[in-house]
């Protein structure tokens, strides 16, 4: 309070470079959230990028899917949206529609979510991941777990059935035919499937998540585009397929091979769109390798050795909650600073 | 001589809001998480522990110029565990089912650091009539956040209270809210609240 009296107080002088600076810019104090620095990203134009890369994936999802996904994907947006809305609105916060964040966080939970899932879950999981996910902890730029993760986590520990009931691709038929996932297959009936409908999309699964090359295509544009920390997906699928094809070689009856692992499951979606949320992953270059290899090793895992087919949701928001110490202990060293010290 | 200027009304009314042993202290949570799966439980478990904590109040409370203070944590815990049989013994005998239900954690009663903070904090310095009110208001604001956490956590979770199905027919349960997520999720989402109303609460 001092401080800020003082600075009312004190009168600028002419040569004062506050004063100065107010002339050049009527604003000299822009206040926004991470990221920061003057650069021509902006969050309303990195979430349009993310949006964007997202479209392959999700048009394909409607298209094998049928019309129930999309519907639920705009019920999870539009929920999003509107809680986000609604807690600023109580909490008094600015009034601002949305920065984008929000639509992201509902059209990745949905992607997350099996095609057949109730309109009520949607919602219920976008409330559960905008509320508790984001604005109790302080809205953006504050939250420790990725919100759309967070939201499927409850959904998951909710209705563990519905989670895990898969429609196969119909292709917009009338009938839908229940059938497992490919890790399902793998861990419950060993079942191996062959890598090219891996890639193509053609198996059961969540709405996005199914093809890889889509999710691929809209990842590299963010990594060219420079949305997206490199490192992460790298070390995160790298070490999938390291320690995947370690346990291959030791037994390939028993466990898949690696090229498998990395196609399959949503690792593809959440090594791209999930691990790289600036706010949930560590900020410096090797923290982001710490964090995608301590990503990676989790999956494998609960791939190989946990009771769930498919781990990719919580080896994120596992290392989510390593993010702060890693931040903590990689940082790089100061410019001139003393050997011993 | 502070004392007396709390008046026997306020010695009652503080633990229900304003030192909550929930709420605001944080004392008694393993028995709070554990076993609110239910309104009927939360409201067993906080009944035994407001019985415990006014008998034994009492007691401490009268003893309190003979306890040595050397030996005093010690002879608390006598005294609790005393009547902490009583109440468990008293379940067993006329609510079975609810005995079963809450099966260890009505012996761990003895262990709640909200009644032996009672003891150490307020019934070994003070009369037997502020000792009661004190114990009384405790164990109450005790029952009412668990009677509250239990029927949040029924209601989502089975959607029952008190097992009177109160959500619609083709609401589907949300078992993380009878699941350890969920009472940490909810008791969470109450403490903030609590907070939250007692901050609209100063602005005025």
């Amino acid at each position: 309070m001092e401080e800020k009296s003082k600075i009312e107080t004190a009168k600028p002088k002419k040569k004062d470079p506050r004063a100065m600076l107010q002339k050049l810019n009527r604003k000299p104090f822009l206040l926004k959230s991470s990221p920061h620095l003057q650069s021509e990203y902006s969050i309303e134009k990195i979430m349009r990028g993310v949006i964007l890369a997202l479209l392959p994936t999700t048009i394909f999802g409607v298209i094998i899917f049928g019309w129930h996904a999309l519907f639920m994907i705009l019920v999870g947006i539009f929920t999003c949206v509107l809680t986000e809305l609604l807690f600023n609105l109580i909490s008094g916060k600015k009034f601002k529609l949305t920065d984008g964040t929000s639509v992201i966080t509902g059209l990745l939970l949905v992607l997350t979510l099996p095609p057949s899932f109730p309109i009520s879950g949607v919602i219920l999981g976008s409330v559960v991941a905008i509320f508790l996910g984001k604005m109790i902890f302080g809205g953006l730029g504050y939250n420790v777990f990725n919100p759309a993760l967070l939201g499927r986590a409850f959904l998951q520990a909710s209705y563990p059935v519905k989670m895990t009931t898969w429609i196969l691709p119909n292709y917009a038929e009338a009938d839908a035919i229940t059938g497992a996932t490919p890790l399902g297959l793998l861990k419950f009936e060993n079942i191996f499937t062959s890598i090219k409908p891996l890639i193509l999309g053609n198996i059961g699964g969540t709405i996005g998540e199914t093809s890889a090359i889509l999710i691929l295509l809209g990842g590299i544009f963010l990594l060219v585009k420079k949305y997206a920390d490199w490192r992460i997906p790298l070390s995160y699928i790298g070490t999938v397929f390291i320690l995947g094809g370690i346990f291959w070689l030791i037994d390939p009856t028993q466990y898949p091979n690696p090229i498998f692992h990395v196609f399959a499951g949503g690792l593809m979606l959440g090594a791209f769109f999930m691990a790289t949320d600036m706010v949930t992953s560590p900020v410096t270059n090797k923290g982001s390798w710490i964090f995608g290899i301590g990503a990676g090793i989790v999956l494998i895992t609960i791939r190989l050795f946990g009771g769930l087919p498919e781990g990719v949701m919580y080896s994120i928001l596992f290392m989510n909650g390593f993010v702060p110490l890693i931040n903590r202990y990689t940082q790089p060293k100061t410019f001139g600073r003393l050997k011993n010290e | 001589m502070s004392k007396k200027k709390v008046t026997l009304i306020q010695e009652f009314l503080k633990g229900i809001w304003k030192e909550n042993p929930i709420l605001i202290s944080l004392l008694g949570l393993c028995p709070t998480l554990a076993v609110t799966v239910s309104a009927e439980n939360g409201l067993a478990m906080g009944l035994a522990a407001t019985f415990v904590v006014i008998s034994s109040s009492i007691i401490v409370s009268m003893l309190r110029k003979i306890i040595p203070s050397e030996v005093r944590i010690a002879s608390f815990i006598v005294i609790i565990a005393t009547f902490v049989t009583i109440a468990d013994r008293f379940l067993a005998a006329y609510f079975p089912d609810i005995s079963s239900s809450l099966g260890p954690f009505i012996p761990l009663i003895i262990v709640n650091c909200m009644i032996l903070g009672r003891q150490e904090a307020f019934a070994s310095k003070n009369g037997i009539g502020r000792s009661f009110l004190d114990a009384f208001g405790v164990g109450l604001g005790f029952t009412l956040v668990l009677v509250l956490l239990g029927t949040i956590r029924e209601l989502f979770g089975s959607g029952t209270i008190f097992g009177i199905q109160v959500m619609w027919d083709s609401f589907h349960p949300w078992a993380v809210m009878i699941l350890p997520p969920g009472a940490f999720l909810a008791l969470g989402l109450m403490i903030g609240a609590s907070n939250w109303l007692n901050e609209l609460g100063e602005k005025k």
